[in-house]
């Protein structure tokens, strides 16, 4: 594949990190500040997308920042996979930039100014995962996110703020500096580079199975991000953040951005055919086994709306990382394809819970009778989701799971095709029953009569994505593709 | 002015300007800041062009007063002391901002003393990392330790018994060094460090060289505050007065270290100290590893944000220490790296260290709630240095340690690996906690504790320039680690590595 | 035993500087009183510099001032003169350690002035309270 050089990538980037800077300075005028969050937001899905037909054409960008270590630049690259990854993260960003503005001011939120510049530099960070060219540069801009986080999951400033922020950072930081980073060490150390080439790097360098599979398992729980057992407990509480940020961080962006190195590492570290051969795929397909199915069974007994969808997420995510490990070319695109179709799908829940909390306060499902006769648009909205998560047609989410189920089989490996139908059970039940207490169930004696929809800042997105789930089952060619491209290069 | 001896003046500008700075300001503090900033701002611009010419003419040596070596005292100014050069003036000339205001709350009336000792002490400092002679080199090490003691007995409270302290192991230090260049000396009838390297190969006597070896290595460890041998430490350098702190702690342990890579191989060769005493390298090792992690728990049981810091200084000299002695490329060049580095990212966290003290008057963590609403920018700064600290790229901290773990995988050491990553986990706690505080807390003072000073208005602009310029330079020194270390650290690293 | 005392004897200055600096350590180290802890650190200064003085010395040899005369018409004879460069280096570490101990002098001075006594336990009760 021939990359031509450009400075896009880099703009890419930049243009939110530089957006903080106006973001910041405007802090009096609230007005402006949103404008320049929504134009910040325009931009970057207008530059990603403009990078688009290049890729789909079998082309790519590269710029390189800076020189740092022998073999090892500073490097934006754009490829299929990082281009897909960057899609999904742009055009969520801009719904959930609409979504901030109607949650945080119905809410009178405080300290608006700090969350909308960490948000930028939260996005950049995860478009510099996506563009970058190699380990290291992926592992600076994962630091980065996981810092500029830290400010919006402690954003209420209280005492629970502050203990999840800490459980946040010991988590997220800890495992990136104590496995992360000696994997990445010794991955250079074995390989002479850390640059992503298809195929992978650590193929040539002859070490042994063990030294191989150590190295594996220190990157999959070393990208604490991603969620696989039993580093996942950061997210729960995370969910103390506003509900834009468990919406976006913590349904598109910080999670996925956890998978997506992961992915990168089994992609072009390993490389499918090395662990194919050292018998390695069966370590990550039994984590993520696990993880999927305590997961979808520790959703089922919460209560709190955000922090089942948190516990779906946890599931949903190791989904990714299960296709990736069945080796398989349908169950690597499936994993790839999972990404997509599951962030429009938790997205549209997560606005939805943030919805009706706005609307009404509520937080606990057990209080949430009766509530869709009075919100019918974000009930629907919320039964599209939950319909894409679990995988039924005509859903986004169906195209994803049944590549999986395809990988399972290609594999020949029928237990996890049987977790996949274990697991998707299971969504529908954790998933149903709010439906169902929402639209059949009474309301509560004593409730307030004067509940409505939630303002049209909140709503709008909501519906978008919805839609947007629904209608990635009949065109999804375009993520369908890119990520056919990052597989079958 | 030529170019062959412009290094003297990068050192002559700080020294004559110690005498200016005595005898005009004795009369009018209003002529302290001037020349103090001018003679370190002529040096630090000098510096950059011995750099450039060193980088491109290679090694020079000059001598002083024309005694030809090695009868005469040598200068020698190759890219690595030309570096030290630069990253002396310069950190000089960034602390120099901070400490000026400083001292003039601290000491009024007391200046002129204060900054004649201090330009004395950074004049010291550079003819330290030129010199070719390793009597010289006693003596300079003197000059600066006894401005030091003097500086930092200024300090209040219990200041002048940590200065006493830092005399009393100092002199030990400083004496163990003497000794064992007595022992070269006899040895071999010369102080040149050239010819001293040439001749003892072919000197008879094992013990006596391998005495020699120790007093000097041992010397220079009590100097740097290497575990054990820290204890004086973080007592004078948290007593010591926040002007002269400032300065002193980026910048001392950093020349000491440098001193010691010196005798390694400018007065030894690498074959000697690595190779026929392995069991003593390996035991270096082991020390520095220890030397981490029991000097950042150490670390972790401080109140104070300035004893918290100096105990990351001990734990930051076993990095580079260990560095050293990992005897392989990766390990010097990270080691190198590292003392351009941590003398920066010190310096960072002292200037914000001394910029909330100007401001709220404390450095217990009880006092430093809110901070993040009342000093923005400062936090910022100090935000950027611990994550330096911590090694989060791209900030300059990472790539020195990058190298630093390198080189303990490729030696083997893996205690020393484990350290390192042992010693990044918990600067994150450190610094999170301290980060925790500024950010919640509605800057309520938690009364009751003693303050030292009272607390004041925003600190003047050229107290928080320099602050920042130094946390912006962390970055741009990150990014172009690879710059540095083709361009200027290759160079550096003797042959064979 | 005889060769142990042969040894002694032949090398006398080196012992006794090795039993000064001794002293001196261990007044350093040892002592609570902070003057006797500043006089073990002369004792041991002035060890190291007896070691660098008496490795100048030659048997027999006269000290290191010439005559030009002499000198050019019979040239230097190395083993009649004894070799000045420890001497002189010995002055420059004379002026250093009488440097420090005029710091720490002055330093002792305020310790007393600030703590009423040089005990160092007394001083550390001082401080405990």
């Amino acid at each position: 594949m021939i990359y031509q050089s450009s400075i896009w990538p880099l703009m890419a980037v930049l243009v939110s990190l530089c957006g903080a800077i106006p973001i910041l300075a405007s802090e009096r005028k609230p007005n402006l500040r949103e404008s320049w969050t929504l134009l910040i937001a325009a931009a970057k899905v207008v530059i990603v997308a403009s990078l688009l037909p290049t890729v789909l054409n079998g082309g790519g960008f590269v710029f390189t920042i800076a020189e740092v270590i022998p073999n090892v630049p500073i490097q934006l690259r754009v490829d299929a996979m990082g281009m897909f990854f960057a899609l999904v993260a742009s055009i969520l960003w801009f719904f959930t930039s609409l979504y901030s503005i109607g949650y945080m001011r119905a809410l009178d939120e405080h300290g608006q100014t700090r969350y909308y510049a960490s948000f930028a530099v939260a996005i950049s960070a995860t478009i510099g995962v996506a563009f970058s060219a190699n380990l290291l540069t992926l592992y600076l801009f994962y630091e980065v996110l996981s810092l500029s986080t830290y400010p919006l999951v402690t954003h209420h400033q209280d005492a629970e703020a502050k203990k999840s922020g800490r459980k946040y950072l010991t988590y997220i930081l800890g495992t990136s500096i104590a496995l992360a980073l000696p994997a990445m060490l010794l991955t250079y150390q074995l390989a002479g580079t850390l640059d992503f080439t298809s195929g992978g790097i650590l193929a040539a360098s002859g070490a042994s199975p063990a030294t191989l599979g150590l190295i594996l398992v220190l990157f999959l729980f070393g990208f604490a991000k991603a969620g696989l057992m039993p580093f996942h407990g950061w997210l729960p509480a995370a969910m103390v953040a506003p509900t834009p940020v468990s919406s976006f961080l913590h349904g598109v962006a910080v999670v996925k951005v956890g998978v997506f190195s992961i992915l990168r590492v089994i992609f072009h570290i390993f490389g499918p055919d090395l662990l194919f051969d050292v018998n390695l795929g069966v370590v990550i397909t039994t984590i993520a086994s696990l993880t999927i199915l305590v997961a979808s069974l520790i959703a089922l007994t919460q209560d709190n709306l955000k922090r089942r969808l948190a516990y779906s997420t946890i599931g949903q995510l190791s989904y990714m990382i299960l296709g990736a490990g069945m080796l398989t070319a349908a169950g690597m695109t499936g994993g790839l394809l999972h990404i997509a179709m599951h962030a429009f799908g938790k997205i549209t829940l997560f606005f939805c819970a943030g919805a009706i909390f706005v609307a009404t306060g509520k937080k606990y499902i057990s209080q949430m009778d009766g509530l869709g006769k009075r919100m019918p648009i974000t009930y629907l909205a919320f039964f599209f989701g939950s319909l894409s998560i679990i995988g039924m047609p005509p859903f986004g989410g169906f195209i994803s799971k049944w590549s999986l189920a395809t990988g399972a089989i290609e594999s020949g490996q029928l237990i996890l095709l049987l977790v996949l139908l274990t697991s998707s059970m299971l969504n529908a039940l954790y998933f149903f029953p709010i439906i169902y207490r929402g639209f059949f169930l009474p309301a509560a004696k004593g409730e307030p009569e004067g509940i409505k929809e939630a303002p049209i800042f909140c709503l709008l997105p909501l519906s978008i994505t919805a839609i947007c789930s629904l209608g990635l089952f009949f065109w999804p060619s375009i993520f369908l593709q890119l990520a056919k491209m990052a597989v079958i290069p | 002015m030529t170019t062959s001896n412009l290094h003297m003046y990068v050192m002559a500008a700080p020294l004559i300007c110690a005498l200016f700075v005595n005898l005009l300001g004795r009369r009018s503090r209003t002529y302290i800041a001037p020349l103090t900033l001018g003679s370190l701002l002529f040096s630090s611009v000098t510096a950059c062009f011995v750099l450039a010419n060193a980088l491109k003419n290679g090694r020079m040596s000059y001598t002083v007063g024309n005694w030809s070596p090695p009868y005469g005292i040598e200068l020698i100014i190759d890219p690595l002391a030309a570096l030290m050069l630069l990253l002396i003036s310069v950190v000089a000339l960034l602390a120099t901002c901070a400490a000026l205001p400083t001292v003039q709350r601290e000491h009024a009336g007391k200046e002129h003393l204060f900054f004649t000792l201090y330009l004395i002490l950074i004049a010291g400092l550079m003819g330290l990392v030129m010199t070719g002679d390793a009597f010289n080199l006693y003596v300079l090490l003197e000059i600066t330790s006894i401005t030091t003691y003097g500086l930092i007995a200024m300090g209040k409270g219990r200041a002048v018994l940590s200065s006493f302290n830092y005399i009393i192991m100092g002199s030990i230090g400083a004496c163990f060094y003497l000794l064992g260049i007595g022992y070269i000396y006899i040895l071999t009838g010369t102080l040149n460090m050239a010819d001293i390297a040439t001749r003892l190969p072919l000197v008879q006597g094992d013990a006596a060289v391998a005495t020699a070896f120790a007093f000097l290595i041992v010397g220079l460890f009590i100097k740097m505050a290497f575990f054990p041998l820290h204890g004086w430490l973080p007592h004078a350098y948290s007593d010591a007065p926040m002007g002269a702190g400032v300065m002193i702690a980026p910048l001392m342990t950093k020349v000491t270290i440098y001193l010691m890579f010196r005798v390694i191989f400018s007065i030894f060769s690498p074959d000697y100290a690595f190779y026929q005493h392995a069991i003593i390298q390996n035991l270096i090792i082991w020390a520095a590893a220890i030397s981490i992690i029991a000097a950042s728990l150490m670390a972790l049981a401080q109140r104070d944000l300035r004893r918290m810091l100096t105990y990351i200084i001990i734990a930051e000299v076993g990095y580079m220490v260990g560095g050293i002695w990992l005897a392989n490329t990766q390990g010097l060049t990270g080691a190198l790296l590292h003392i351009v580095n941590d003398a920066l990212m010190t310096l960072c966290l002292f200037l914000a260290a001394a910029t909330i003290l100007y401001r709220i008057g404390s450095l217990h963590f009880d006092d430093l709630k809110g901070l993040y609403q009342r000093m923005p920018l400062t936090m910022l700064a100090f935000t950027i240095g611990a994550f330096s600290m911590i090694g989060v790229p791209p900030t300059a901290g990472f790539f020195s340690k990058w190298y630093l773990i390198l080189g303990g995988i490729e030696a083997g050491h893996w205690e020393y690996v484990a350290a390192l990553i042992f010693s990044s986990l918990i600067n994150a706690i450190l610094f999170f906690r301290l980060i925790e505080i500024a950010y919640f807390g509605n800057g309520d003072h938690g009364h009751g504790h003693k303050q030292t000073l009272p607390p004041t208005g925003s600190a003047p602009w050229y107290m928080q320039g320099s602050l920042l310029v130094t946390a912006v330079t962390l970055i741009i020194i990150g990014l172009g680690s690879g710059q540095l270390v083709q361009g200027v650290i290759k160079l550096a690293l003797p042959a064979g590595f | 035993m005889e060769d142990f005392i042969t040894l002694v004897i032949a090398k006398y200055n080196y012992w006794i500087y090795v039993i000064l600096m001794m002293i001196g350590f261990y007044a350093m180290i040892g002592k609570k009183n902070l003057v006797k802890k500043l006089l073990g650190m002369n004792i041991f200064q002035t060890a190291i510099i007896l070691m660098f003085v008496s490795a100048g010395v030659k048997k027999g040899a006269s000290i290191p001032i010439l005559d030009k005369h002499e000198v050019l018409t019979h040239g230097i004879e190395a083993a009649q003169i004894v070799n000045p460069l420890p001497h002189v280096l010995m002055l420059t570490a004379i002026v250093v350690s009488v440097s420090i101990t005029g710091v720490a002098l002055a330093v002792i001075l305020r310790i007393y002035r600030k703590y009423g006594t040089l005990e160092e336990d007394e001083i550390m009760e001082k401080l405990g309270q």
